[in-house]
Formats: structure tokens, C-alpha cells, sequence
């Protein structure tokens, strides 16, 4: 919802953390998800995850969340899908080129850094979107990322691998935005099974 | 080492890499790298598949720049593409700057084209999001943007410097690139654009070409911010400039081109002048004096959308190239050199 979004973006920080938390605690269940099997639980986490950021965030399921670095304001919503900042066309007043009647979603990720902790992530290059992860849950993707840095196992891909080489710092804060952790089949293509 | 060589030179070792210390050894990448206040221009994109037209459009330009910027479909618009045009005059001994939109193409389309137009001799690129495709003949048209320009740059570093696409597939012989962007130091948000022109230099850019500058003290502010963050020492800064052909056209670019920023006292000088088209190319040979006297500032880029035949004026009268003679094209043997434009492909 558009008025929930700006009220996001005004509560960056509180929502950072709590953002944070969640993540942190999909992590925690890394255990519980192996033993489940992470393709069989995708698809009730995608649930709940779809529910609640399209209601905060209209998030879009990427697969990729990057909010942490994009002020909590959503970057699928830009009509550019642009990722790492406003192009060079934003309207007087901070609103949108494409859809005047919406506030440039980079403006105000902008001002939503302002307010978080980790603001300056924003700086950071971030890679383009895995198309075929659309879909999927990005938390499942956080917590699959964190047990790799573990020593589980890591992907094959050559693909995967020069993103996360090219887009080092984008791995660091964001670990979904250029994953390398194996992947079960049921996280890749979601949309295209539909 | 001489700024003469052409980027590409028929008969001589094409694939001869970069020298020391340069990414393409490009004939602009030399005149920045050696200090020198550098130019460049726009040309008019032919609505029309005959070469003549594109070299015709070139011939003017080229004695007075450094290299001449290949417009991608701009403002969603369809003409002759860029890589088109800057094979042709790459290859007939122009130095020329590939634009790269991200809005008709994704990243299969462009890093295979970024291979072609390396191949045809082709240095320097300008990496850009690119306008919707609402503003353009086309609207109707599908919007892309699988990349956006900083991702798109960081690509195309990775081809160059690690040899390989993004697919991780290894690139035999890497494209010796000039990486460029855009910035609109401008429009809004005004205190974030020299952040954004960080990472952008971050991604790879090595030179920025700046839309339209008309706002002097915007765009002082917005220099004086690059130079506290010590960005003007890691990146060559062209700002653009471009006469305005009449208070109405003025208003009208305002109103229906994206990042376009006019202030009002610069469209009520035009209308208070006798002769509008002459007064928008004092304003603009003023603008380049003024910018050139900015700390951090490596040169202009001119873009004269339907002004062209202003172009050579503009540059000769603002005195930019203090005598330098530009080189965006040199016959190819002294002496025997053919007239500037004449089409002829070799290699
Ligand atoms: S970045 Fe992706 S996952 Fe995060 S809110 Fe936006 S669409 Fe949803
Ligand atoms: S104005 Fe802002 S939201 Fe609109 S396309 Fe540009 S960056 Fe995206």
C-alpha cells in the first residue's frame, strides 16, 4: 500500500531493526529449516513473507531484498527498477519521471538512510537482479547465505560466483543480493512454475 | 605520448593493448589524461540507413572536438543507434562515445553488442539508465531495464579487467574500454548527486559526462562538494552544456524532457533579446567560460539538439581549445588525406 510505504520509509530505523531481527532469526532456524528440507518450506515462508512486506514495503518478491540498503524503501517500485540510486530524470519536489503522481522511490530511500544505523550501505554497488529468483523468499535466501559462510554447501555456478567476486560489498551487507549458498529447486524459476 | 593516434587505424595492430597506466589509449582518454581541457559534442542521430547521412552529421563536429557522442535512442526516441553510428565513425578515423541506455536492451543484448563495438574499434563508452519509454514515438513500447548505469558499469568493468562476462564465461580478448556515465548535478535530490557520482566512480567510471547545466550556482555548489570528497582527483568531470534555441522551445524542453533544469532568469534574458537563437548561443559560449574557471571541471561536453550547425561557433568563440586543434578526426595519411567523412570500410 502506497501510504503504509512512505510510512515505512519514516520509520526506517525502528523498522531496520526489526527487519534485522526477523532475518536474524530465520538464521537461528537454519537448523530447523535443514531438517525440514529448505524446498519444503519455501513455499509457507514465501507466504508469510509475501503477505507482510507487500502490505509494509509492496514489495514485489525479488528474492533479493536489499531494503537494508535502500532506506527501507522498496526499489522494485521504482518504475526503472533501478538499484542503486535515482536516475537522472526525478521531477522538482522529489517525485517520480515516469509516475509524477508517486514520490521518487529513491528520494526517499535517500532520506530513509538518513534515519538507519546502517545508512551508509546505501553507498555500496549493488548487482542486478536475479530474474529467475523472482518469487522466492529472500529471508530463506539470508539464512542459507549465513549457514555457507559456515562451511555448508556452496554453489557450482560460475555465474553466482563472478557477481559475488564483482560485487563484494553488495555480498558483505546483503548476502541475498548475490548469493553463493546451494539452492533448492523450488527457490529458482518460483514464478515460471506458477 | 602524442594525442594524434586514431582509435583505430587500419594497417596497424588493432588489438596492440592499452599502453601504461590508460584502460583504451582512446584519443579522449589522452587528451584527460594529459591535462587537457577536453570537448565533445552530440550528433544528431539519422532518421535514415544511408552512412552518408550519419558522416555528414559528423563532419562539422569532428574539427572541433575530441570525440563525438552516438546518442541510444535518447528521450525513449527512435533513430539510428549508437553502435551503428560509432562503428561507421570509429572506423572512418573519428574518436566517438558509444551510449549505452538501459531501457531497450538487457544484459545479454548489450554485453554482446559492448564485444562488437569493441571489435569495430570502438573505446569510449557512456553508461546510462535512459528516460522512460513514455517520453518517446514509442510509447508503447516494453521498458527493459534489466541493468541500471552503475550495475551496467560495474559489468563492463568486470569484462575488462577480469575477462569475463557476467555469466562467469571467460572473454579471450577483453574490451580495452574508456568507461563513462552520466550525472545531473541539477535536479533533484541536489545534495545527494555528488554521493551518487561516488558510486558511480566506485562502479568503474573513469569519466562523466553531466546533463545540462544552465544553473551556475547549482552546479558551483554541487563541484565544490565533489572536491571536498575528493572526487575530482579520481574522475573526469565534462559538464554539459547547449544553446537554446527560443524561449518557447526552453519552456517546452523544461516542461516534456526528464532532467531538465532551466531557471527562469535564463529564459526571461531569451525573451527580452532581439534575436533568441543568437542570444541562447552567447548564453551558452558564456556558460562554458564560467565553467571552465570551476576548480575540478576536465572539459565540456556540447549537446545542440537540432543546433549543430551552432556547435563549431559556440566552442571556436568560448576559446576552450586555446589554440589546440581537436582531433576527433585526421585524415588518415598526411598528405594524401581523403575529404573528412568520405565513407570507405576496411579491416
Ligand atoms: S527488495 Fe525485493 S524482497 Fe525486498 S521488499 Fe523489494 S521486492 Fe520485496
Ligand atoms: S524518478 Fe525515481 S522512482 Fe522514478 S524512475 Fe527515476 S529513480 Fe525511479
Amino acid at each position: 500500500m502506497y501510504r503504509l510505504r512512505l510510512w515505512s520509509v519514516r520509520h526506517a530505523r525502528g523498522l531496520e531493526r526489526v527487519y534485522k531481527w526477523v532475518e536474524g532469526a530465520m538464521v537461528g532456524l537454519d537448523p530447523v529449516f535443514s531438517r525440514l528440507g529448505y524446498a519444503r518450506v519455501e513455499r509457507p515462508v514465501a507466504l508469510v513473507e509475501r503477505s507482510v512486506k507487500t502490505l509494509l514495503f509492496d514489495c514485489e518478491m525479488c528474492g533479493q531484498c536489499v531494503l537494508s540498503s535502500t532506506g527501507m524503501s522498496c526499489p522494485m517500485n521504482c518504475p526503472k527498477q533501478l538499484r542503486n540510486g535515482p536516475c537522472g530524470g526525478v521531477r522538482p519536489g522529489g517525485y517520480c519521471e515516469v509516475k509524477p503522481w508517486m514520490r521518487c522511490v529513491w528520494c526517499d530511500a535517500w532520506e530513509g538512510a538518513q534515519r538507519m544505523r546502517n545508512g551508509a550501505w546505501i553507498h555500496e554497488v549493488l548487482p542486478p537482479v536475479d530474474r529467475s529468483l523472482k518469487g522466492s523468499s529472500s529471508w530463506l535466501r539470508v539464512a542459507r547465505e549465513k549457514a555457507a559462510e559456515r562451511g555448508h554447501s556452496e554453489t557450482k555456478s560460475r555465474a553466482r560466483r563472478i557477481v559475488a567476486k564483482a560485487f563484494a560489498g553488495a555480498r558483505r551487507n546483503e548476502p541475498a543480493s548475490a548469493p553463493l549458498a546451494e539452492e533448492p529447486q523450488s527457490a529458482v524459476n518460483r514464478e515460471a512454475q506458477r | 605520448m602524442s594525442v594524434d593516434p586514431k582509435d583505430f587505424s587500419p594497417g596497424l595492430n588493432e588489438w596492440a593493448p592499452p599502453p601504461e597506466g590508460y584502460s583504451s589509449g582512446s584519443r579522449l582518454e589522452r587528451v584527460l589524461r594529459q591535462g587537457r581541457f577536453a570537448v565533445t559534442a552530440e550528433l544528431n542521430p539519422p532518421d535514415s540507413a544511408d552512412p552518408e547521412d550519419v558522416f555528414e552529421a559528423a563532419r562539422p563536429l569532428a574539427e572541433v572536438v575530441d570525440a563525438i557522442n552516438a546518442t541510444d535512442a535518447s528521450g525513449a526516441n527512435c533513430h539510428m543507434s549508437s553502435i551503428g553510428i560509432c562503428s561507421l565513425l570509429t572506423r572512418a578515423g573519428y574518436g566517438t562515445i558509444y551510449q549505452i541506455s538501459c531501457r531497450d536492451r538487457n544484459r545479454i543484448a548489450i554485453q554482446g553488442d559492448v564485444l562488437g563495438a569493441a571489435a569495430m574499434g570502438v573505446r569510449n563508452v557512456l553508461c546510462l539508465t535512459g528516460d522512460g519509454v513514455g517520453v518517446g514515438d514509442q510509447p508503447g513500447a516494453k521498458p527493459v531495464f534489466d541493468l541500471d548505469s552503475i550495475s551496467l558499469l560495474r559489468a563492463l568493468k568486470t569484462m575488462r579487467d577480469e575477462g569475463a562476462f557476467l555469466s562467469g564465461r571467460k572473454i579471450s580478448r577483453p574490451p580495452p574500454l574508456f568507461l563513462g556515465a552520466a550525472e545531473n548535478p541539477c535536479v533533484t535530490p541536489v545534495e545527494w548527486r555528488p554521493e551518487r557520482l561516488a558510486k558511480k566512480i566506485e562502479a568503474g567510471a573513469e569519466y562523466i559526462q553531466t546533463n545540462y547545466i544552465f544553473d551556475m550556482p547549482v552546479f558551483e555548489a554541487f563541484m565544490a562538494r565533489v572536491r571536498d570528497l575528493g572526487l575530482d582527483k579520481k574522475v573526469f568531470i565534462l559538464a554539459g552544456v547547449g544553446p537554446l534555441a527560443s524561449p518557447r522551445a526552453a519552456r517546452w524542453m523544461r516542461s516534456n524532457v526528464p532532467g531538465i533544469h532551466i531557471p527562469e532568469h535564463v529564459i526571461e534574458r531569451m525573451e527580452k533579446a532581439e534575436k533568441p537563437g543568437e542570444e541562447g548561443k552567447r548564453i551558452c559560449i558564456e556558460l562554458i567560460q564560467q565553467i571552465r574557471e570551476i576548480q575540478g571541471v576536465a572539459g565540456v561536453h556540447v549537446m545542440a539538439y537540432r543546433r549543430e550547425h551552432q556547435v563549431s561557433e559556440i566552442i571556436l568563440e568560448s576559446g576552450v581549445l586555446a589554440g589546440r586543434r581537436p582531433v576527433a578526426r585526421r585524415s588518415r595519411v598526411q598528405g594524401q588525406g581523403r575529404p573528412a567523412g568520405e565513407p570507405r570500410m576496411e579491416g
